[in-house]
């Protein structure tokens, strides 16, 4: 080798060593310096992620009795990379999740990194499945919502969908607090999208939704569906309300709408019928079926609205107890002749006598002594110009004349309850003031939310309207009402050993004629202090429909069994 | 003119002389290194490719077996010819020209029933195990340019002489460009020869003129070209291009970017779970990165620096001009492959496919590196000294 080739192959070697330190510092510059900004891009790359759903919030009655739960379900789905026996895994998942094979087969053929077959999977049928240690089929389990009581309160308490989301009811209106936080599963899987076994998952765990306490009384409820249950039976009827509720705060104790639905298979109609379960009429039905009657319809009040038309008669004193009437059977107001409901009339009464006999001309003359803007006035005042408030989703609102609309003939219609609308909840609520002393109270099921721990994590304020009336008007009317129960109308609505208050109503039905009726009666106890309110309306009852006679014994009975267990005390 | 090399160069020359038992020397620590670039690489292949081989083959160890099976036959081979065959032999005219036009002919093969389709392209003949005729070729080129600049390097002085020197290397180059459409070993083929005779060519400027004219004509080639275009793209913004032809070196930079400074540890890449294309082959840089990180890259560098210096060291001392050429033939072999290669899996340059001395898989590939290592040795071994 000569000197020139000696100095050249230096140079070479230097060459090398200029190059190898500029691919060095690149890749130092790849592997530090930018390495950040192929961080996300690596993750996305890599990880697959897996929802798992967090554990939804319990709903609890006042004593901490769960009235929906959870229970766990598994969900099966394939993964179509990790697939070895495809044949095998559709007849396996066929047979197990009796499903069709085409069905089955279908999903399983289909390239997809993940495909899901069936969720809400009993836990028995995921656990067998698994079992088969079948490549490629994924087991995950999951909550499903449970409602231990099936029926009870179906249309207060609602359900959840198959993403355990809110439907109907409380699952609706409190479903922010119910529903959990989801968490996610995420696995490293190869570039085929097949997950590596050994390598660590990262688990996000889901945070659990918090548990809802009610105002409702599970042995109330129980109390109050079976009397609802009877009353239908009974009396044939469309169907049976019963609103049981505490009328100084608002607080519902029982809301039953016989006939109530499953809730753990709230997508089958509570009776047969040969229509396609997926039609649209189906569906129809079925929303049809969730519908709460006591807040979602409305009805014409009929007499239980007296109540409110001697409570503005009173308190804009133009009547008073001593007031005294002549019924003779009918009242002609302008050209109408209005008739009472006691043909031959009730003669002369005072108004407390005339309350107790639910005469209709001696409230029109109430009524057209009040005139309409204090008619309105007091309907306003009462809570009927807007919603209650409930806590439950959908309510109705109130269906009236426009208040120049009204003339003579209809203020005395609206005298005795007819020619509006209102919904039943939107009536016991202004009863709850017209015996409490004047509170306009918002009725809710809704007491606090607590978390697993059992600290309380939010608690539920509701509006109170004060001195709405005066207590002097409530503590007449209260009397008067009792004596309604007591030696009027209202006297099946007794309870032997107790003061109970009330005011029945029979209305008929739109369209007049028709023969359809709605009795109904609203309750409360001891009337000289109201403690309970409860509300009982039967639509289309078969046979006598008087209110008085169908609705108030309704309620008596209930009483008997709740008024001991309400410890309040016998008189 | 070689023998003045030495004693030029070497001050420990002189007891060499003196003492006649020293005459033989071996370098140890090349032979230590290599070994143990080897054994750092069957490790390494069997991470990068377990995975694949288990889903392909049913065999975690398929490839690695393959590459000890080569390994054996190499260090056979190695072993035979370093104490059996003196290097001297290839100075002859019928082996050099043989061994240069027989292992062009073995190129040519691969459009007999011989050859063997991959991806599209031949460059495997299958002869009872698979061969990659273009690592033939390369050690037919070393033997062949160390013979020829033996005779007539010194006398390039003019351009003729310089052109035809050139052709010598152009001729195996065109060969694999044309019959194995493999343009990345035609590459690494032509800078073999170029770097062979940039050492023994005394005129420095025919090579700056080359330069510059290979400059030129890439240039000319990547705008006359709407594909090679696009590929500049990719390799400027291969993000962009992740979907479209910039796949694998993102995914390169995507292994380099999760090593960090330890790397994830030995086996538990992801990358190489079907992310990167031949994880084990031209990428299996990535997986040492992405495994062992920042510092096993870096270790990896200095490994092949070290060997580069060694094999300059018995170049240098290389008792005659056709021992040190084989050396610097081999030399230019490993050191291009390695800068080519690091430079593609650090989107350092565009994409192209080179393979890894030692640490990538491929049977051919190593089996012809231990041949030329061999030389190496045998070179080695009757150097008189070397420091």
């Amino acid at each position: 080798m000569n000197s020139i080739q000696r100095k050249h192959l230096v140079l070479y070697f230097f060459i090398f060593l200029f190059l190898i330190i500029i691919v060095t510092a690149r890749l130092l510059y790849v592997m530090v310096a930018d390495s950040k900004s192929y961080e996300e891009d690596i993750k996305d790359l890599h990880e697959r992620e897996r929802q798992i759903k967090g554990k939804r919030g319990e709903i609890l009655d006042r004593y901490g009795n769960v009235l929906a739960s959870n229970k766990t379900v598994c969900t099966i789905s394939v993964i179509h990379s990790q697939l070895n026996d495809e044949n095998k895994v559709i007849k396996v998942l066929s047979k197990e999740l009796q499903m069709d094979e085409d069905e089955i087969r279908k999903k399983v053929e289909k390239v997809s990194v993940r495909e899901k077959i069936k969720s809400n999977v009993p836990k028995e049928t995921g656990d067998k499945i698994r079992n088969y240690n079948l490549d490629g089929v994924k087991v995950d389990e999951d909550y499903k919502r449970n409602y231990p009581y099936n029926e009870l309160g179906s249309k207060i308490l609602g359900f959840t969908g198959a993403d355990n989301q809110g439907i109907v009811g409380l699952e609706v209106s409190y479903d922010k607090y119910l529903e959990g936080k989801s968490g996610n599963i995420y696995t490293v899987t190869d570039a085929f999208g097949k997950e590596i076994d050994g390598m660590a998952e990262l688990r996000q765990e889901g945070k659990r939704g918090d548990d809802l306490v009610t105002s409702l009384d599970l042995n109330i409820m129980k109390y109050a569906r079976q009397s609802a249950i009877k009353a239908l039976a009974e009396k044939k009827a469309n169907y049976v309300s019963i609103i049981v509720m505490n009328p100084t705060n608002g607080e519902i104790y029982a809301m039953v709408n016989e006939p109530e639905f499953n809730l753990n298979d709230p997508f089958t109609l509570n009776y047969e019928c040969g229509i396609d379960k997926n039609s649209k009429e189906y569906q129809d039905l079925l929303n049809k079926m969730w519908r709460n009657n006591c807040i979602n319809d409305t009805y014409e009040p009929g007499s239980t609205f007296k109540m409110v038309t001697g409570t503005a008669a009173l308190e804009e004193k133009v009547v008073n107890t001593n007031s005294t009437f002549n019924c003779q059977g009918y009242k002609i107001v302008e050209d109408r002749r209005i008739k009472c409901h006691k043909t031959t009339g009730h003669g002369l009464e005072n108004f407390v006598t005339a309350t107790m006999n639910s005469c209709n001309p001696v409230f029109i003359e109430v009524g057209l002594r009040l005139g309409v803007e204090n008619m309105f006035k007091y309907m306003d005042r009462l809570g009927f110009m807007g919603k209650t408030g409930i806590d439950l989703p959908g309510e109705a609102g109130t269906i009236i004349h426009k208040i120049e609309n009204v003339g003579e003939v209809e203020l005395a219609t609206m005298s005795f309850g007819q020619s509006f609308q209102i919904t039943p909840l939107a009536l016991l609520r202004a009863a709850c003031a017209i015996i409490n002393g004047g509170n306009l109270v918002t009725p809710h099921f809704g007491v606090y939310t607590k978390d697993e721990e059992g600290n309380v994590t939010n608690k539920f304020e509701f509006p109170v309207i004060s001195g709405v009336i005066s207590r002097d008007t409530s503590d007449t009317m209260k009397m008067i009402l009792e004596k309604v129960v007591s030696e009027g109308g209202g006297k099946f609505g007794q309870v032997e050993g107790y003061r109970v208050g009330g005011k029945t109503a029979t209305s008929e039905k739109l369209p007049r004629n028709s023969g359809k009726y709605i009795g109904s009666f609203i309750g409360f106890a001891p009337a000289d202090d109201p403690k309970i309110i409860a509300m009982c309306i039967i639509d289309e009852p078969q046979g006598v429909y008087y209110g008085g006679t169908i609705a108030a014994p309704v309620i008596a009975d209930l009483y008997k069994n709740i008024l001991p267990y309400l410890n309040i005390k016998k008189d | 003119m070689s023998r003045t090399g030495i004693v030029t160069s070497s001050r420990v020359n002189s007891s060499a002389v003196r003492n006649k038992k020293q005459k033989s020397f071996f370098d140890y620590s090349l032979l230590f290194m290599m070994i143990f670039i080897i054994c750092f690489g069957l490790v390494v292949l069997y991470s990068a490719s377990a995975y694949e081989c288990q889903m392909k083959y049913g065999d975690p160890k398929y490839y690695l077996m393959q590459q000890i099976k080569a390994l054996i036959m190499g260090f056979v081979a190695m072993g035979i010819i370093v104490y059996f065959v003196n290097y001297r032999i290839l100075k002859f005219n019928l082996f050099a020209i043989g061994i240069y036009l027989i292992s062009m002919f073995i190129a040519m093969l691969v459009l007999t029933p011989l050859g063997v389709e991959a991806n599209g392209a031949k460059r495997w003949i299958s002869v009872g195990m698979s061969v990659q005729v273009c690592e033939i070729v390369k050690v037919g080129l070393i033997i062949f340019m160390a013979y020829y600049l033996n005779k007539y390097g010194s006398k390039i002085k003019d351009v003729v002489s310089f052109i035809k020197a050139l052709g010598c290397v152009a001729l195996p180059a065109g060969v694999i460009a044309v019959f194995t459409s493999d343009l990345s070993s035609a590459i690494v083929i032509a800078g073999i020869g170029s770097v062979m005779i940039f050492i023994t060519c005394p005129k420095m400027k025919y090579f700056l003129i080359l330069l510059g004219m290979g400059v030129g004509l890439v240039a000319v080639a990547i705008l006359a070209m709407p594909y090679r275009m696009k590929r500049v793209r990719v390799w400027l913004n291969p993000k962009k291009y992740g979907e479209d032809g910039g796949y694998q070196v993102l995914q390169s930079l995507y292994s380099l970017a999760s090593g960090g400074l330890f790397g994830k540890g030995l086996g538990k890449g992801v990358q190489k779970l079907g992310y990167v294309p031949e994880a084990q082959n031209d990428m299996i840089f990535t997986v040492i990165c992405e495994e062992l990180g920042i510092i096993g890259g870096i270790a990896v560098i200095f490994m092949f620096v070290f060997m580069i210096y060694r094999l300059w060291v018995v170049s240098v001392n290389a008792p005659d001009l056709f021992g040190s050429l084989l050396v610097i033939g081999v030399m230019a072999h490993i050191s291009i492959q390695t800068i080519i290669n690091i430079a593609v899996v650090t989107n350092t340059m565009p994409n192209t496919g080179v393979p890894l001395p030692f640490l990538s898989y491929g049977g051919t590939s190593i089996l012809c590196l231990l041949l030329e290592m061999a030389l190496v040795f045998s070179v080695s071994k009757r150097t008189g000294v070397t420091k």
